[in-house]
């Protein structure tokens, strides 16, 4: 973004007019008493939609308050309440927002490389994927040297629910001087275009006001812009046989004591959602427990592991296949290797083990993603693996320490024909995963939202749209394109159509 | 008593939504002045709901200065249980109209002092001005609401212990298992819905034909609760051919017979949605009779 002075003078004179208007509305309105014993918040009524709930595409209303799924039953009976406003979705399908695990960057920016602005470039893809129906992601980090992960991992905090927008793309609303507030910092924050949209539909959602509307605009911070649980780390503790477009040089394996090597390697696993290794590296195992047992996600990825040996790591806890097919030893009838642990029987009870498949038509057979997909497809988990060229225009560009070259839709390791990442997009992939499998839309959906979840143990917030659940939403047609997106129940994305004016 | 006789399920659920239409249009309620309505649940009246549903949709009715106050509930059964009246009204009706939730009364099966909840139940009755239309289903051992037989004809809100009957048919929605079947349940009493202003009774199936009998063409008995309909002035049978399998056939050829069938017909017509019209029904007498309507505002 640019902070040039036009930028300022721009945002104190719409700042200026807020506290103007918003001032003379709260004197000049009345209090409105609420008709909702639990909560004064907005309540939003989705009309006219299918939404997706319990496995199935029904024909329901979707409510949402504060940013979470509505119970309507228990709004009518235990509050006597109803809607603030409704929004007409004209027939469209109401998803969970999507969930990528598997993204090195996009749009120029890759996660791999230690820039002075890490969280910026984070956001940036973050509000961008919002077009392709993203709402939560792992940044992920290919194999590296120590200092990149000891410079990336402490930039961003991770707490409890994950990264909001980190106060970076947020535009604070004023806390002006009332009755009610006493006087509080201003703050100025750096603001792009997109927060400028933000501020008129915040002056739209004012007409809308009650006083009860009124508390609640001014006493939200930052608008949640995405979710981050955290980094996937896919390396440097992988086979040196399957690295793939990984750099040779960084690649490393566990010394006597796992835990210690790995540590020492990424500086902080405080904001780590996922690592991903190969388990036939010695001291594996001790190191798969430990991370299992800190609540991060273990997956195993380029590798040249046997069924027994992934079946013991599954044991210690790894519970996800990092991209299935690639860079791994392929299906074998004696060994069927990590393939295997598809339709293993060594996966211990109320287990189940993921699989992340690149559905871009380029990664994989669509007849071995259809393999896949039948052998268990509970267990499919759509990811992209979207590199820093990913949303670019065809040339070359920078992938952690390589330099990677794009023709059409296929990027390779320059130079050579070896894939280095897709510059897929999640929704594509939802579409050809349901084209390829002839699956129904509502198993390609669950695979880019609720199993991705379930992986990470939040499926009780996201990836679903029960009652409780965060009302992270994506809107689509019948042909899965994505034409709107909402995070906490506020749209942050719309396709716009042209109009003749 | 009025007996109207449709040809099947769907027929007789559209005119007794129809005629709930018209009568909720000509009250002309307002916010002084709200329609009361009672209101059933079960398999019965599920095609009534769809088609007032219907209507409200059309933009041709609105529920927002209409009181309901349904017949019953489950006792100990949760409120967002699947199979409570509750959640049956919810899904089917309330759902997909403009009712405010403030004006809705469904006795609640989970207070902690049963009795108190059914006389204030009573007390709500009474301070919205009385019930206006009370829309019912009939039992196949001839019951009202939960009133079993043996219930008092003159009988209020209560508690109720439920029929071995009522529980065995109840059973197939929790499972088969007979013991997650609520054995109670708060019901209106018979003497409640003779205080309304019309009764409307809905009777469709073959298996309610012997209860439908006994409730019109035998005497008042409380062991077939329904017939303390016959002492009321204004009660409506709506039902289905297969309802009056076990009627007289010359009861079946009056209630059918023109005009009366005619005049039925006629209640139902849209035209009978506008508010304000004064109605003349003229009765020509030729053979075979006809009848007219003719309208002035």
């Amino acid at each position: 973004y640019s902070t040039g002075t036009g930028n300022y003078f721009v945002w104190s004179v719409s700042s200026l007019l807020t506290c103007l208007f918003s001032s003379l509305t709260f004197i000049f309105l009345d209090w409105m008493p609420s008709n909702k014993s639990v909560s004064d918040a907005p309540i939003t009524q989705f009309v006219n939609c299918r939404i997706l709930r319990e496995h199935k595409l029904q024909r329901e209303d979707l409510w949402v308050r504060e940013g979470k799924i509505l119970d309507p039953e228990k709004l009518f009976f235990d509050e006597k309440g109803s809607a603030d406003q409704r929004v007409d979705c004209e027939g469209l399908i109401i998803a969970p927002g999507f969930i990528d695990v598997q993204i090195n960057g996009g749009y120029g920016i890759d996660f791999s490389q230690a820039t002075d602005d890490v969280r910026g470039g984070i956001a940036l893809v973050a509000k961008k994927i919002l077009e392709h129906g993203v709402t939560s992601f792992l940044p992920t980090l290919v194999t590296s040297p120590p200092d990149i992960y000891h410079k990336v991992l402490p930039e961003v905090k991770v707490h409890s629910g994950g990264m909001e927008g980190a106060g970076v793309l947020g535009f604070k609303p004023l806390r002006f001087i009332s009755l009610l507030y006493t006087v509080e910092d201003i703050s100025i924050q750096l603001i792009s275009v997109y927060d400028i949209m933000i501020f008129f539909q915040y002056l739209i959602f004012l007409k809308h006001l009650s006083f009860a509307n009124l508390l609640f605009l001014f006493s939200s911070t930052s608008l949640p812009l995405f979710h981050c649980p955290g980094f996937h780390l896919e390396g440097p503790f992988i086979s040196l046989e399957k690295k793939g477009a990984h750099p040779e040089q960084h690649l490393r394996s566990f010394l006597s004591d796992g835990m210690s090597d790995l540590i020492e390697t990424y500086g902080t696993l405080d904001n780590v959602a996922m690592v991903t290794l190969a388990p036939e590296l010695p001291n594996s195992q001790s190191v798969v427990r430990e991370l299992t047992q800190r609540g991060i996600t273990v997956s195993l990825g380029h590798s040249v592991a046997n069924l027994s040996q992934a079946e013991d790591a599954v044991r210690y806890g790894a519970s996800f296949i990092t991209h299935l097919f690639n860079a791994m030893l392929p299906f074998h009838h004696r060994d069927p290797g990590i393939v295997g642990l598809l339709t293993s029987d060594q996966v211990p009870q109320g287990r189940t083990v993921f699989y992340g498949m690149i559905a871009d038509g380029i990664h994989t057979n669509p007849a071995a993603l259809r393999i896949a997909h039948r052998a268990h497809p509970t267990g499919l988990v759509l990811v992209t693996d979207a590199i820093a060229a990913m949303g670019l225009p065809p040339g070359r560009h920078t992938l952690g320490q390589q330099v990677i070259e794009i023709q059409g839709l296929h990027a390779y390791v320059a130079g050579t024909k070896t894939l280095c990442g897709s510059i897929a997009t999640m929704d594509m992939c939802v579409r050809h995963f349901k084209q390829a499998s002839g699956c129904r839309v509502e198993e390609a959906l669950e695979a880019a939202s609720l199993h991705p979840a379930q992986l990470l143990g939040i499926s009780h917030a996201k990836g679903i749209l029960d009652y409780g659940g965060d009302a992270d939403l994506v809107l689509l047609d019948d042909a899965l394109n994505v034409r709107a997106t909402y995070i906490a129940g506020q749209e942050v994305w719309r396709k716009l159509h042209h109009h003749n004016c | 008593m009025r007996l109207v006789i449709l040809e099947d399920y769907n027929q007789a659920s559209e005119w007794a939504a129809k005629y709930i239409r018209n009568r909720i249009i000509q009250f002309k309620s307002s916010a002084d002045r709200y329609f009361t309505l009672g209101l059933p649940t079960g398999s019965t009246p599920f095609g009534c709901y769809k088609k007032l549903i219907e209507y409200h949709k059309n933009g041709d009715l609105s529920f927002k200065y209409v009181k309901t106050f349904n017949m019953d509930e489950y006792v100990g059964l949760p409120r967002d249980h699947p199979e409570s009246y509750h959640s049956y009204m919810w899904n089917n009706f309330f759902k997909h109209i403009d009712i405010d939730p403030a004006n809705v009364y469904i006795l609640d099966g989970n207070a902690t002092d049963l009795e108190a909840e059914c006389e204030a139940f009573e007390k709500k009755i009474a301070q919205a001005g009385g019930i206006d239309l009370f829309v019912g289903g009939i039992g196949p051992d001839g019951h009202i609401a939960f009133n079993e037989p043996g219930s008092s004809l003159v009988s209020r809100t209560r508690v109720k212990t439920l029929a071995k009957d009522t529980i065995v048919a109840n059973a197939r929605f929790f499972g088969n298992d007979l013991s997650k079947v609520p054995t109670m349940a708060l019901t209106v009493g018979v003497g409640t819905v003779m205080d309304a202003r019309e009764v409307m009774i809905l009777i469709t199936g073959a298996h309610k034909a012997f209860a439908l009998y006994k409730a019109i063409e035998e005497g008042v008995n409380h062991m077939w609760t329904v017939s303390a309909f016959q002492q009321h002035p204004h009660t409506i049978f709506v039902c289905d051919e297969d309802a009056t399998l076990e009627l007289r056939v010359k009861t079946v050829k009056y209630f059918k017979g023109e005009p009366l069938q005619d005049f039925e017909m006629l209640l139902t017509e849209p035209l009978l949605s506008c508010p304000g019209c004064v109605f003349r029904v003229v009765v020509v007498l030729e053979d075979p009779p006809t009848t007219h309507l003719q309208c002035s505002y």
